[in-house]
């Protein structure tokens, strides 16, 4: 490559970003508008949070209860050495309802439900359903899209709220049963120091910024797969790779912004 | 295999190869649906459709041929909107149609149908629903009302007792006959197949033949019909058009084309390798790929 040449291409890279972005913007601006559609036929979003969360339970339960077991014997191991061995409740529910209920949750969703959705969407390209949709004069970003997109941003809230009180159940066994950790000092501080507003409700702003972020990219990676095998197949890897970056920046940037708030 | 129908047959057509110029275009004086003038497409550097004009009478049936990648089915998708000819313009009843305004194409696509090559049925629905699915997005037709639509659509295509499969339990040929019921489900004024013949059994073709001229004669629709199976299209088709290499190089009722001289449309119709269209695509000389002498 000639130095000449290094500005022509990181033009080009440039540009390609940019128009990488700006796809992305209106795609997303075009989907916020057929919202209030979905919303109308509310039985199309409810099938949605039926595929997308209920089908995800499994994984969310068997993870949180694995995450609160492992939160319950570190968190004793740690708070033992200052003798604060009772305040497990309050770490366990912290550490779940802040931080690791959205992440964690929006990682597996992105895995689980994220790729099913790109696939499916891939595959409706591929088998010209979605162009068939189109000769019906039916907009598939109305009927096919739109309800995925809202029913993946009401599941994963639920989703991660599920994961949390797992989570927490979790912490109880190990602290509290195998442990022997005071059941009472284990709810009591939980109860004390957990706040709905600052640390439940940023939870849950969370989990919907993660749902949002995980959904559209899911949509956006199958709309636009070219329509083939390969194309389905790298489709899916790029929403797991997307969403899982995309959740863990989004996860640093909210954060920030709410210990400033604090 | 008959027509159980006569054909409503054009008394002022004539057959004129494209390129001789005034006589371009069938002379069809009355009721002209669909209009294609002079429409040029293609993407970047290539041209798939140049200089094309086509004109489809209502409640005809028209065939358009020639071989793969000739820019049929892109002539459907031009009709259809969902691409932008780069020059000309294509009318329906004098209406343009113009992927621009959405909302004017999403009102001419009611109008009309089209069955996909592979029938592009949804894979998470029953045949019923997927039958069903236009008349429940575009109608407000009570649930009992649009069950019997549905099971008529169905057993006009003898696909009735499969009202409960799922595309995944039927076979290909059921699966574009179920597409072919709920193309029509809405009763369209254009209904446009894709390859409608490819890959069927015989009876299945002969079935869906039948059918394609029956509908278009019952229902008064103007039928529009991409193939390159030579001798079903003749047999249930009032005119047709010859495409190669993205010009329009004959067109003229059955009988016409197959009384043709054009050298174009006698490798097209008897099936000849040798002729104006090559088989082979472009490529190196045989002696430098195989290093032998051709």
């Amino acid at each position: 490559m000639k130095l000449l040449d290094v500005p022509q291409r990181l033009g080009e890279i440039t540009l390609g970003i940019m128009r990488a972005l700006g796809h992305n913007a209106a795609f997303f601006t075009e989907l916020v508008k057929n919202v209030p559609a979905a919303v109308r036929r509310f039985f199309l979003v409810t099938a949605q949070i039926h595929a997308i969360g209920n089908y995800s339970l499994v994984i969310i339960v068997a993870s949180g209860m694995a995450v609160g077991f492992v939160l319950g014997l570190q968190g004793y191991y740690t708070l033992s050495r200052y003798g604060a061995a009772e305040s497990l409740g309050l770490l366990v529910a912290l550490s779940l309802v802040r931080e690791l209920g959205p992440v964690v949750t929006a990682l597996l969703y992105a895995g689980r439900a994220g790729t099913s959705l790109t696939a499916e969407i891939g595959l409706m390209k591929a088998g010209e359903q979605l162009a068939a949709m189109e000769m019906m004069a039916i907009d598939p970003k109305q009927r096919v899209l739109a309800p995925r997109f809202v029913g993946g941003i009401i599941a994963m809230p639920l989703l991660a709220a599920m994961f949390s009180a797992v989570g927490i159940f979790g912490g109880y066994i190990v602290g509290v049963v195998l442990i022997g950790i005071d059941a009472g000092q284990f709810w009591s501080q939980m109860q004390n120091g957990v706040d709905v507003f600052d640390d439940v409700g940023n939870g849950i702003v969370k989990s919907l910024v993660f749902g949002v972020a995980c959904t559209f990219v899911a949509l956006y990676q199958g709309y636009e797969a070219q329509a083939t095998p390969e194309g389905v197949a790298q489709a899916t890897t790029r929403t797991v790779v997307i969403s899982s970056l995309a959740i863990l920046m989004l996860d640093f940037v909210l954060t920030a912004l709410m210990f400033s708030s604090l | 295999m008959g027509r159980t129908a006569p054909l409503p047959r054009s008394t002022n057509q004539h057959w004129a190869p494209a390129h001789r110029g005034a006589g371009a275009l069938p002379r069809l004086n009355s009721d002209i649906f669909l209009h294609i003038d002079h429409v040029t497409f293609g993407y970047d550097e290539r041209v798939i459709l140049s200089d094309v004009s086509l004109t489809f009478r209502r409640g005809s049936v028209t065939a358009i041929m020639g071989q793969s990648g000739c820019g049929k089915t892109t002539l459907l998708r031009l009709i259809g909107g969902t691409v932008k000819p780069l020059q000309g313009r294509i009318t329906l009843q004098g209406q343009p149609i113009d992927p621009d305004n959405r909302e004017a194409l999403y009102a001419m696509r009611r109008r009309i149908g089209m069955l996909f090559q592979f029938g592009a049925l949804f894979t998470d629905l029953t045949l019923f629903e997927n039958v069903a699915f236009p008349l429940r997005e575009h109608t407000a037709l009570p649930e009992s009302m649009i069950r019997d639509i549905v099971i008529m659509k169905l057993h006009a295509v003898g696909l009735r007792g499969a009202a409960d499969l799922k595309p995944s339990e039927i076979s290909g040929g059921m699966a574009r006959r179920v597409a072919l019921a709920r193309t029509i489900a809405l009763d369209p004024e254009l209904i446009m197949y894709d390859e409608p013949f490819a890959g069927l059994d015989p009876i299945s073709l002969g079935v869906a033949a039948n059918l394609i001229r029956r509908l278009n004669d019952a229902t008064g629709a103007t039928s529009l019909i991409v193939s390159h199976d030579v001798d079903e299209c003749f047999l249930i088709s009032d005119y047709a058009y010859l495409i190669s290499a993205g010009r329009v190089v004959a067109h003229g009722t059955p009988e016409q084309l197959r009384a043709s001289n054009e050298p174009e449309v006698r490798q097209f119709i008897r099936g000849e390798a040798d002729g104006p269209v090559k088989f082979h695509y472009p490529a190196p000389s045989a002696e430098v790929d195989f290093g032998v002498p051709a």
